[in-house]
């Protein structure tokens, strides 16, 4: 059969349009919701982000009460074994907090290798977490929160292989027998098994125009909550008085926790 | 046709009975992992992927056994393999469908599994790899089963048959290019990271699936009347030959692109897998057996007196199909997770439930490739006699 030339255009510039639909769809790493609602007196951002000043941070020896106050606000399990631990904050070492940078530079401070480096979900600005869901269970709210909705996840775990932060947990057994004998939240969901699940900055409690628990929880002032696009909000404030670094820079994925550290 | 399969010796029904048994243990596995959750296989938070979607990677290159068969067929008119690619496209029908199945397994919550339909999410290459491997299940059932249905009423196969005959060419290509996005568009996973890992799958399969098909076929001839012929099994062992070659090659450039530039994080794979990171070495002794493997398999293969005795090509295609698995279905999947993402390292081990569900989908793999196999084979003996 002999295509005739319009025919062709014809074809060639359907196929086009195909191609530069299905392209669009394949970049568009972060779909947004269209619209969000927002209760009364709900504290509302553009970009939430926190800086967590670590001359402040452990300077109490063996604090736990930003990670407690999560714990029980977010009805977190507790299990033994290491394996199927639930965590949505927690402590680790420099080394293995900046690890890209950390191990080729032995001459950092004992006093900065020794400090407790907090670290959650970074809610990046361009998460390939979200990217990666088949379900669109976890997705970017328009304030820049990575959130995640438990009743659509299939547990495919792609979330976790893909997370260069190590911030997600999988459910690999129920829950609920992880908090036996503890004091319940019972305005905030347990979760089920066979879903992922992480911090979510507290959204619950920004829409009723609380602080996240951490930010709360935090005596020492260490940790600091609030709109990265306002010029005038106090994490820009700190950022822009002093030399904070964010974790895993170079893969692009602007994360909004950043580290004070001297 | 499928009646054939209900008809055979007692040796036939042993043998599915016998496939029947671990399946049945597999399937107890399951209802108690469906119950407790994931929590019973060796998974954990720093590896969160294991056995399951190990098989499922290296079993959708098992899948590419037929395109081999298919291409020189459809596309340079060798017609010797016109008898035979049916055993490819039947083999692709196995091994996609146990894809399918170490999905379903590997899922948290398997009753939402349709929510991949009902949220379709085009960023996501998990939907794209649903949308290809049905499709080549798809096609596969297709081509296969009219074709030796025409075979079988001693008819010329039909254009539209054909047709999806060569659409299964470029779609063979896209399952593993496909599967193999699922791992190296990750940041962050260096060892994953590489943008030769669609090239890499490609070879392997091209090597693992026809080497499977070699072993098959020689099965074949041993229980059945049916002689595919040593010219066709040289044929396809030259294809298993090349393909390995570049398979090898491949690994070899990761090696060379990892600890010639020296950065960190490119090396920590490589060297968890074959030398061992920080004391943790369970994989090492596994790494390097696939890897004398894979040579032995391309030796005996490369040497035309050596790959024309059939017991020294049934031991090469065996010794490529277990390099490949050992390399895909244990390496590539569990190296990506080892140093987790704050370099730490958590090693895995599969539990025997988790096991016993991997053999049983193996299992159902086999049986399936059994039914059809009788199918073919009852067809090919009748144009026989």
């Amino acid at each position: 059969m002999e295509l005739k030339r319009r025919q062709f255009l014809k074809i060639a510039g359907a196929a086009g349009l195909l191609g530069a639909g299905a392209a669009q769809g394949l970049f568009e790493g972060t779909a947004q919701a269209s619209r969000v609602m927002h209760p009364e007196g709900a504290l509302i951002g553009k970009r939430w982000a926190m800086v967590i000043d670590m001359r402040k941070c452990g300077e109490k020896e063996g604090c736990n009460d930003c990670i407690n106050a999560c714990n029980f606000v977010h009805n977190i399990p507790h299990f033994d074994t290491p394996k199927e631990e639930i965590k949505w904050i927690w402590k680790d070492e420099y080394e293995h907090v900046f690890t890209d940078i950390s191990t080729l530079d032995p001459y950092v401070p004992e006093r900065i290798k020794e400090l407790p480096f907090l670290v959650m979900c970074n809610h990046c600005d361009n998460p390939p977490c979200v990217r990666v869901c088949p379900t669109k269970a976890t997705f970017r709210r328009p304030d820049g929160i990575v959130a995640m909705d438990y009743h659509r996840c299939i547990g495919c775990r792609f979330c976790m292989a893909a997370c260069p932060y190590g911030s997600r947990n999988f459910n690999w057994r129920d829950p609920r027998l992880g908090l036996k004998g503890r004091k319940l939240n019972y305005e905030f969901p347990t979760r089920m098994r066979g879903v992922v699940e992480k911090c979510n900055f507290c959204v619950e409690r920004l829409a009723k125009g609380k602080m996240p628990a951490c930010v709360e929880a935090c005596k020492e002032g260490a940790l600091t909550f609030g709109d990265l696009a306002d010029p005038n909000s106090e994490v820009r404030k700190l950022l822009s008085e002093n030399y904070a670094l964010r974790r895993k820079p170079q893969l692009g994925t602007k994360p909004s926790v950043f580290y004070i550290i001297a | 046709m499928i009646e054939k399969a209900l008809q055979g010796s007692s040796r036939y029904w042993t043998w599915i009975g016998f496939l029947l048994v671990i399946i049945g243990a597999g399937f107890i596995s399951y209802l108690y992992q469906l119950k407790t959750g994931l929590g019973i296989t060796g998974m954990s938070r720093d590896v969160s992927w294991g056995v399951y979607i190990a098989q499922f990677t290296y079993l959708v290159g098992v899948a590419a056994g037929a395109v081999m068969l298919v291409i020189p067929e459809l596309l340079h008119h060798y017609h010797p393999y016109r008898r035979v690619v049916v055993f490819g496209e039947f083999l692709a029908i196995a091994a996609v469908t146990m894809c399918l199945l170490f999905i379903v397994v590997d899922i948290g919550q398997p009753a939402r599994l349709f929510n991949v339909l009902l949220h379709p999410t085009p960023n996501s290459i998990l939907f794209w790899d649903m949308i290809v491997l049905n499709g080549y299940l798809l096609i596969n059932i297709i081509v296969g089963y009219n074709t030796l249905l025409c075979d079988k009423k001693g008819i010329p196969v039909p254009k539209w048959v054909k047709f999806f005959a060569y659409v299964s060419i470029p779609w063979a290509f896209s399952i593993h290019t496909v599967t193999a996005f699922l791992y190296c568009g990750l940041p962050g996973r260096h060892a994953w990271l590489t943008a030769i890992m669609a090239p890499r799958f490609l070879a392997s399969a091209f090597a693992s699936g026809p080497a499977l098909l070699i072993v098959l076929l020689l099965i074949v001839r041993k229980v059945s009347k049916y002689d595919p012929g040593d010219k066709v099994l040289q044929t396809i062992a030259k294809t298993v030959c090349y393909a390995m070659i570049a398979n090898i090659f491949f690994v070899l450039l990761e090696f060379f692109t990892s600890f010639y530039s020296n950065i960190p994080g490119h090396m920590h794979g490589l060297e968890y897998l074959f030398f061992g990171l920080h004391g943790h070495d369970q994989l090492v002794p596994w790494m390097r057996t696939a890897g004398v493997l894979g040579f032995l398999g391309v030796f005996i293969l490369l040497v035309p007196p050596l790959r024309r005795q059939v017991g020294l090509l049934a031991l090469a295609c065996v010794a490529i199909v277990v390099s490949c698995w050992i390399d895909k279905g244990t390496g590539l999947v569990i190296g990506g997770f080892v140093p987790n993402p704050f370099e730490r390292i958590t090693e895995y081990h599969p539990t025997i439930p988790e096991i016993s569900i991997a053999l049983a989908i193996w299992a159902i793999g086999f049986l399936i490739l059994t039914v059809l196999y009788k199918v073919a084979i009852s067809v090919r003996e009748q144009e026989l006699s």
